[in-house]
């Protein structure tokens, strides 16, 4: 469905933030891309919704395709409408606008009427709380139910692929987990994810494939349940310490590039 | 008594008129992040354009045409400069929208010269009485064309989807991007908007008690400014009232000029600033600009 291949993006044509990333995000799968700050999976995000311009990101060399289209050139807008809708990191809830107008201004990117009804029962189904209050200012909800009315607006324009950067972003464990079973049941609804996290816990709980991200490359990938379980992910995100030696865990069952360590590129 | 309320009445007209061209202002700058200048030039395009018009097709359609030529000329500028410019610094558009403001009014005096252009209105220069307080037919018409596009305009804000889209992008434009609201549709739609009601206002404003369109129109979007700022540059509420306080303050103090004698002739013409200042001095961001509101 969204196939990246061999992408490299710079920041004012200095910054390497993403080096020659390849993956796949398959129909109806949820596929989640861990690494720590700097990564390069922000950049990622941007990248396939059109926002890199606004960040002075360039794609250098590479491509992005979502089905048979290459998104290199389109506009966010144009993203949208083809069915890719990203759900921004930290939320980012228009605070000034009533909960109604939130899920409003996020059906905006298409114009089927019938569609936008349909997403909204459906959010209103899957959040009742967003119904409940939906005369509030968006200011006025809780972290938590800002993420749910987040992932809501982002619904509203009935994507084939979500995106989400870092849904479990300064919220309590409880909460994280409720986000991570939205996630699944978006996803059995038919729509495909793409999850950023750095809660690694989460993200392989629900994800069917995983990518790590190590400074803008990728240093593992694999299945999600397979990669949970090598040692340098243990490890690094999931906060086992399984080996007292660092360097002896290098037995890992799935496609590695390279070795994984905190401080080495 | 009967002059205060004469004044009052005459205040609120004139602040209606401030509040339309105010409320361009503001508008703008919620879709473009844009303090835009050429609003003066803008006025004074839509009054040129509807005097010049109204003897070959009549009143009526010169006042259509006319709007619409403000409107045009908005767009253009917004399309042309000010789309192209986008995440310029703020201040460099401003200046930008200084340049384009005196192109067009330099353009604009050498056509009118030292001409008054008469505008036929039809209501002409009578004026309409409720005991001993009166106020002219142009004004009275004013205040009620003022307050229906106002009401409009505010209707249209709340509800409409292109409120939604424009309040959305102007509290986080890259977030409104993602959800797939064109901002360059956004931020046309506002010009288009503010070219209307400024040249709505254009036409009530060189009507009785001003004599016609003479370049001196332009002074008037440029009382309309501190009514924008005074009111909050985010604030289309603040708009309104910042307009009719800049309205009643400037008709007083040129009412009761004769007791304001120690203060020197023609104190009302830099009522409006003063009174700028004076709230700034107590409310930085105006009455009801946003200081900050977001919740992380």
């Amino acid at each position: 469905m969204l196939s990246i291949d061999s992408l490299h993006v710079t920041y004012g044509g200095a910054v390497q933030a993403v080096r020659g990333v390849s993956m796949e995000v398959p129909d109806g799968k949820v596929v989640a891309v861990l690494g720590s700050n700097g990564a390069g999976k922000t950049t990622l995000l941007r990248t396939i919704s059109g926002t890199l311009r606004l960040h002075r990101g360039r794609v250098e060399s590479g491509s992005v395709r979502f089905g048979e289209t290459d998104l290199a050139s389109r506009d966010p807008a144009q993203t949208v409408r083809m069915g890719l809708v990203q759900v921004p990191e930290g939320r980012r809830i228009f605070g000034r606008l009533t909960v109604e107008e939130n899920l409003r201004a996020g059906g905006m990117g298409t114009r089927d009427k019938q569609a936008k009804a349909r997403a909204l029962d459906r959010v209103h189904e899957m959040f009742p709380l967003l119904k409940e209050r939906g005369s509030q200012r968006g200011a006025l909800l809780s972290g938590g139910e800002q993420q749910m009315l987040a992932i809501g607006r982002a619904l509203m324009a009935s994507p084939k692929l979500l995106l989400l950067d870092e849904p479990s972003l300064g919220l309590a464990p409880r909460i994280i987990g409720q986000i991570g079973e939205v996630i699944a049941e978006i996803n059995r609804q038919g729509t495909s994810v793409l999850l950023v996290e750095q809660n690694a816990t989460m993200a392989l709980g629900v994800a069917d494939l995983a990518y790590v991200l190590d400074v803008g490359e990728v240093s593992l990938s694999g299945d999600a349940r397979a990669l949970a379980q090598t040692d340098e992910v243990q490890r690094l995100y999931l906060g086992h310490e399984s080996g007292t030696d660092p360097g002896a865990a290098a037995h890992v069952p799935v496609t590695s590039g390279k070795k994984l360590s905190r401080w080495s590129a | 008594m009967t002059q205060f309320l004469s004044l009052l009445l005459n205040g609120v007209s004139l602040g209606a008129i401030y509040a339309l061209i105010a409320l361009g202002f503001v508008i703008i700058f919620k879709a473009s992040e844009v303090v835009s200048f050429t609003h003066g030039s803008l006025l004074l395009l839509g009054a040129y354009s509807i005097a010049r018009l109204s003897e070959p097709i009549g009143f009526f359609p010169a006042v259509l045409v006319g709007v619409a030529i403000t409107a045009l000329a908005a767009f253009l500028v917004e399309r042309l400069i000010i789309n192209r410019l986008r995440g310029a610094p703020v201040i460099s558009l401003a200046i930008v929208t200084i340049g384009v403001d005196i192109i067009l009014l330099t353009e604009l005096i050498r056509r009118i010269g030292s001409d008054i252009l008469n505008v036929p209105h039809p209501w002409g220069g009578g004026s309409f009485r409720i005991g001993d307080v009166g106020i002219s037919e142009n004004r009275l018409i004013a205040t009620i064309v003022a307050a229906f596009l106002i009401g409009l305009f505010f209707l249209a804000f709340k509800y409409s989807s292109w409120g939604v889209s424009m309040r959305a992008s102007a509290e986080d434009g890259e977030t409104a991007a993602l959800m797939g609201i064109k901002q360059g549709r956004v931020s046309a739609l506002a010009w288009v908007v503010a070219g209307v009601l400024a040249g709505v206002a254009a036409l009530f404003l060189v009507g009785s008690p001003t004599p016609g369109v003479s370049p001196s129109a332009y002074t008037v979007a440029l009382r309309a400014f501190p009514a924008a700022i005074l009111g909050g540059l985010d604030s289309t509420g603040g708009a309104l009232v910042g307009g009719l306080l800049i309205g009643l303050a400037e008709s007083f103090a040129a009412g009761y000029q004769d007791q304001l004698l120690f203060l020197g002739r023609g104190f009302g013409d830099v009522v409006p600033y003063i009174v700028m200042i004076g709230v700034l001095l107590f409310r930085p961001s105006g009455l009801f600009g946003t200081r900050e509101l977001t919740r992380v």
